[in-house]
């Protein structure tokens, strides 16, 4: 019999390791911690509109099932009993899955997406499905066709986008752990406005098998968490070839939790002047600036470096993003999932579909890339694009060569206001000057929070490793994290 | 360039857009906004640099430049197997998000239109 030992009551600073030691020495059961968690987002999420869906019978279902291994005195996987929670453009089997639009409100998916399916292999609890811009196309969220996300650090601003739900959800403490997605940005944006760390691994490195695709080349799937650590514990679950995606990558995955204790001590942390120039806010500047000389006292040696494409990477992303997203949205149709729109014809219902179930943003991207993809423009946009993304990537192998980890700020400014930017398109793609280039070049990019302004808005710290390099990644990150942390502890 | 009233409506043609008159507006402005940012693309001399269309080829054991084409993508190829590499879901599943579906088919309006 399952028996409630201690209330869990606060449900902060509670970590995967510590929830899996607790549950195994019984002074907590999986169930009863799903019940809190429950009872904090029913009490809290009205305000934030973290979530879109809950999938309470699944996660009871999940959390009795460790209980009773417990019970048993069976050995728990590695993240028994934690709660995590789902960006809602990831699909769940029999759990609603509407990417932020209104064209899948009522989709249900028949099929796991495979790094959700892994965390529940690992013992995880899925509590439910996060908000985020419609089909992830935005910089603040507030493109969900549900309703927007509000930062817990101030109610008045945006969480970053588009997985601002799972940015939020973990710095309002209604998940241990997301999910999210990354295709310019979208997991070390929102993780650098909430004060959480995301990381957004390379490309191949976790299967995107169930990800509902904006731009297939550009899509990631990543961790948030409170910490570095534990996003190290979700990656190494997540992380690994996937028959069932061929673009994720036949490359062993190291112990990352394990990798974070080695020294740091001589790696060459790259400094690039393009990421400091005009548009930086100074705090957030003065916030990396002091990051930087932290990774120096801890040993690494600080390198000065050159990127000189960067200027040309948010028009280069957009013009690929677009494309790829014009292609992609063909699917959604109104024939086989998803909204239809009563019409007389074929051609008028795939019209009418597309126009009620799609938002602005959506169209506008998905006009953009047709525009691209379109006879007499495919040379002057599309392929000088994939030209200039060579030369993008090619700026980093050149860094890559002298340097380890190149440190940098995640976003310009903090968090900025809700409705601050929704009438101007280009100033929110602005929002993603310092993000986008990983995804055109594939590398991995984490942030990890560095300070807070004067109105109390945090600041990230963006770090970015070759490809294949979230050891020594996190590892800086790990240890940046625990300098940072005994320093505000005095 | 500059993006006219008549390409806002070519687009939408070719994407499957209707638009309302309103939303054919705000295109105009915002397509031409974006467009124009994107222009300064065009500052770059990028006749001898190729195209890169994804980045799956250009790491690990697949970064070899000896291999051309279709050859650096060999590591995408799996064994072909009779039943694939998941079954194929069950006909009623398949169909259970369909809008309209006779239990077979998806059902769909009139194709044929005089």
């Amino acid at each position: 019999m399952i028996v409630e030992k201690e209330n869990t009551g606060s449900l902060h600073g509670l970590s995967i390791d510590g929830i899996r030691n607790a549950i195994v020495e019984e002074r907590m059961t999986a169930t009863g911690l799903a019940g809190n968690f429950y009872d904090r987002i029913k009490k809290d999420n009205p305000e934030i509109g973290a979530f879109l869906s809950l999938s309470e019978k699944r996660a009871l279902t999940q959390a009795g099932l460790i209980d009773q291994m417990a019970a048993e005195g069976l050995p728990l996987p590695p993240l028994a009993g934690v709660p995590v929670a789902i960006k809602d453009v990831m699909v769940t089997r029999d759990v609603r899955t509407t990417a932020g639009s209104k064209i899948l409100d009522n989709f249900i998916p028949p099929y796991d997406c495979t790094a959700v399916a892994r965390l529940e292999a690992a013992g995880a609890v899925i509590l439910g499905k996060l908000n985020c811009d419609e089909f992830a196309m935005g910089s603040s969220t507030e493109n969900s066709a549900y309703h927007p996300v509000h930062n817990p650090r101030d109610k008045s601003r945006v969480p970053g986008g588009s997985s601002g739900g799972s940015a939020a959800a973990v710095a309002a403490e209604m998940a241990v752990a997301t999910l999210g997605s990354d295709t310019g940005g979208s997991i070390r944006q929102p993780a650098s406005f909430c004060g959480v760390v995301g990381l957004k691994p390379t490309y191949g490195r976790v299967s995107r098998y169930g990800l509902i695709a904006f731009a297939s080349s550009l899509d990631h799937i990543g961790p948030f968490a409170k910490t570095v650590k534990e996003v190290a514990l979700v990656l190494r679950t997540i992380a690994g070839r996937d028959p069932m995606d061929s673009t994720s990558a036949d490359v062993p995955v190291p112990d990352y939790v394990t990798e974070l204790e080695k020294p740091v001590k001589g790696l060459k942390v790259g400094v690039a002047k393009e990421y400091f120039g005009g548009g930086l806010d100074p705090e957030v500047r003065a916030a990396v600036e002091t990051a930087i000389e932290k990774l120096a006292e801890l040993g690494c040696e600080v390198v000065p470096v050159s990127l000189p494409h960067t200027e040309y990477a948010i028009p280069a992303y957009y013009v690929v993003a677009t494309a790829e997203a014009s292609s992609n949205l063909a699917r959604f149709d109104g024939v086989r999932y998803g909204f239809r729109a009563k019409s007389n014809s074929l051609s008028e219902m795939y019209r009418l579909t597309r126009d009620g179930g799609f938002g602005m943003e959506v169209k506008r991207r998905i006009m953009l890339g047709t525009y691209a993809l379109s006879a007499g423009y495919y040379d002057a946009y599309y392929l000088k694009a994939q030209k200039v993304r060579t030369l993008l990537t090619r700026d980093f192998d050149q860094a890559f060569k002298t340097v380890d980890v190149i440190a940098a700020p995640t976003c310009p400014t903090p968090a900025f206001k809700l409705g601050e930017k929704v009438d101007d398109p280009l100033a929110m793609y602005l929002a993603d000057i310092y993000t986008v280039t990983a995804n055109l070049a594939g590398i991995p990019g984490i942030s990890i929070p560095c300070g807070e302004n004067h109105e109390k808005l945090p600041i990230g710290l963006q770090l970015l490793a070759r490809h294949f390099d979230e050891a020594p990644l996190l590892r800086v990150a790990h240890a940046y994290e625990q300098r940072r942390l005994s320093n505000l502890r005095g | 360039m500059k993006v006219t009233e008549k390409d806002v409506a070519y687009v939408a043609d070719l994407a499957n857009l209707e638009l309302t008159g309103e939303e054919r507006a705000r295109m105009l402005r915002d397509l031409n906004s974006v467009l124009g940012y994107v222009a300064r693309l065009g500052e770059l001399n990028t006749d001898m640099v190729p195209p890169m269309a994804q980045v799956s080829d250009r790491y690990g054991e697949n970064n070899d430049t000896s291999r051309q084409g279709s050859d650096r993508f060999a590591y995408a190829i799996r064994e072909d197997v009779k039943e694939g590499l998941r079954k194929s879901l069950p006909h009623d599943v398949a169909l259970k998000n369909a809008p309209d579906s006779d239990g077979t088919f998806f059902e769909v309006p009139k194709v044929i239109e005089r």
